[in-house]
């Protein structure tokens, strides 16, 4: 058993658990039909059907039970603050599967020659009342007895009032804001507070323009829609949902981490010093003073940036995005594929600091403008 | 009998009495409002709303700044240098200064108890002789140099002075950065 903690301990340090989810999640969710066929020769599809869910929901159970076991880890799941979390991560994973094994049953349909399960639904006529009023009310009154007994069984997370000297260590956001609160830990406020945030809302707002695909409107489908769904559930799983799941059970005392099974010592001890690239480059790499210049210090991430988002989007028109540049044209396709490499530089800067302690790419504090 | 609305023009009047030219419809003609009067009571009107708009925006400009400012002066004395041992991080004036006293072999600053990241107060922690923050993980050694985590820049430091008799005084409202290299500056620390 305390083989299994160690175990899990070890696999939860984010550097491990986030290439291994996003592995995990590229091929449960494959983007083209390379990953595709990968998916189905390791038979992992079998995850969307009735048996794949037992199994699955069954382990998660299995592992949230056993953990309750361990002092530590009851502590902090059974945390008021952290018990809708607990729920957040069953119900996600739960919606996920319902709505994936309905679009892999629709796949089967269609391969068929048949109409998708919903086809029928648009020519049934359903009246509002009493149809629908009456199961909103049923909801409405089960919504009702869940949050008096939840208010009754948990107690409010209240403290004392607020002041400014003393900050409670760990000190987390709410649960919503814990993404966003992980993200600071790796880029500057004006970057991960002000740019991430509207780049967000600038890209969920521009999919409806991005998207060219006319089907798989109406009904669930996997297949239709391989490359949406995988770029969707893929940012949503691992950039908001392990995020929150993250700063909520792994981040402890001075912001450390610590694994589900481990002690939150306030004194863990933990040598994060930082290196910028421009360190790496001249100290470690060429083993010479670092320039006093800043355009020349910088050089090294400059040319890292510029490569990134200036050589990167059309080497990738020319090989893996062929036909999506061809669909997109290319000022539709330069949106895209800005919005991509932005979304995927944020776990890219999140590993090198894990991995190397690599704090900035561009650094000039002189200026505030620390990449 | 209908009475004619004056801002109704002749077509509605018309239809509704049927006879041409009555007595009534003329008086009503004339009562018919022309342009300018109708641009008159417009301008009126706008000006109405934008004197009551103005008085209600410079009460609100007035009521962003407060009559009373209860704020703990900007300037303490925080006793005298024998009070503070070599390689000592004082906290005595943490909670109603936000400073921390720092002494080491050469000297003593006063360094802000403000994460530079995102503002949260951190903690100091002898045993690893470091600043640490809880919110981030923003790091500090015990001279306000960061080190870990994603402060963008160190500490800042407050002017330090001694008073004619022997009392430290430190200043908040004068701030010493190191990264604009100000930290040379002999108002930012005391030479013991």
């Amino acid at each position: 058993m305390e083989a299994f903690k160690d175990f899990v301990n070890h696999v939860t340090r984010p550097r491990v658990l986030f290439p291994l989810l996003l592995v995990f999640t590229v091929l449960m969710f494959p983007p083209n039909e390379i990953l595709f066929k990968i998916n189905k020769k390791l038979r992992l599809y079998k995850l969307w059907t009735r048996m794949g869910g037992i199994i699955f929901f069954s382990l998660m159970i299995a592992f949230f039970a056993f953990g309750l076991t361990d002092p530590n880890f009851k502590k902090i799941v059974t945390k008021p603050d952290n018990v809708p979390i607990v729920g957040l991560l069953f119900l996600v994973n739960f919606f996920l599967w319902v709505s994936m094994k309905q679009a892999y049953e629709n796949d089967a349909r269609m391969d068929e020659g048949k109409e998708s399960s919903e086809a029928g639904d648009a020519k049934e006529k359903v009246l509002v009342w009493p149809d629908l009023v009456y199961i909103e009310f049923i909801s409405l009154i089960l919504c009702t007895i869940l949050l008096m007994v939840w208010s009754i069984l948990l107690k409010a997370p209240l403290e004392e009032p607020a002041n400014p000297t003393v900050s409670p260590n760990p000190s987390k956001a709410p649960w919503y804001f814990l993404g966003l609160q992980e993200m600071l830990v790796y880029f500057d406020p004006w970057l991960a507070g002000v740019v991430f945030p509207t780049v967000i809302i600038l890209g969920l707002m521009a999919i409806p323009y991005l998207d060219s695909n006319k089907k798989g409107r109406g009904y669930y489908s996997f297949k239709e829609r391989k490359m949406a769904i995988s770029i969707f559930v893929t940012l949503w799983l691992l950039f908001w949902i392990f995020l929150i799941t993250v700063g909520t059970f792994l981040r402890g005392p001075n912001w450390n981490f610590f694994g589900p099974f481990e002690y939150w010592d306030v004194n863990k001890l933990e040598v994060l010093t930082n290196v910028n690239l421009s360190e790496y480059f001249y100290m470690i790499w060429f083993k010479r003073q670092v320039p006093q210049n800043i355009i020349l210090r910088e050089l090294p991430g400059f040319f890292l940036m510029v490569s990134y988002f200036g050589i990167l989007p059309p080497l990738l028109a020319k090989t893996l995005f062929r036909n999506i540049f061809k669909n997109l044209g290319a000022f539709r396709y330069s949106v895209f594929v800005v919005l991509l490499l932005i979304a995927a530089s944020l776990p890219m800067k999140m590993f090198l600091r894990w991995a190397f302690n690599i704090k900035y790419i561009i650094a000039i504090p002189e200026f505030f403008f620390n990449i | 009998m209908t009475v004619p609305n004056p801002l109704q023009g002749d077509a509605e009047n018309k239809s509704v009495v049927a006879t041409p030219i009555t007595r009534q419809e003329q008086t009503a003609s004339t009562e018919v409002m022309d342009r300018r009067s109708f641009l008159k009571l417009l301008f009126l009107g706008w000006a109405a709303f934008a004197a009551v708009a103005a008085g209600f925006g410079t009460m609100l400009l007035r009521y962003l700044f407060p009559n009373v400012l209860f704020e703990p002066k900007q300037s303490f004395s925080a006793g005298f240098i024998g009070d503070y041992n070599v390689g000592e991080v004082s906290e005595r004036f943490k909670k109603q200064h936000r400073v921390w006293i720092v002494r080491d072999s050469e000297k003593i600053f006063a360094l802000s108890t403000v994460c530079t990241h995102l503002g949260c107060t951190p903690n100091w922690l002898p045993n690893e002789n470091k600043f640490k923050c809880p919110c981030h993980g923003s790091g500090y050694y015990r001279t306000g140099i960061n080190f870990e985590g994603p402060a963008p820049r160190p500490l800042e430091r407050f002017k330090i002075s001694l008073s004619p008799d022997g009392e430290i005084i430190v200043d908040k409202t004068v701030k010493f950065q190191q990264e604009k290299g100000e930290w040379s500056d002999p108002d930012s620390f005391i030479v013991t």
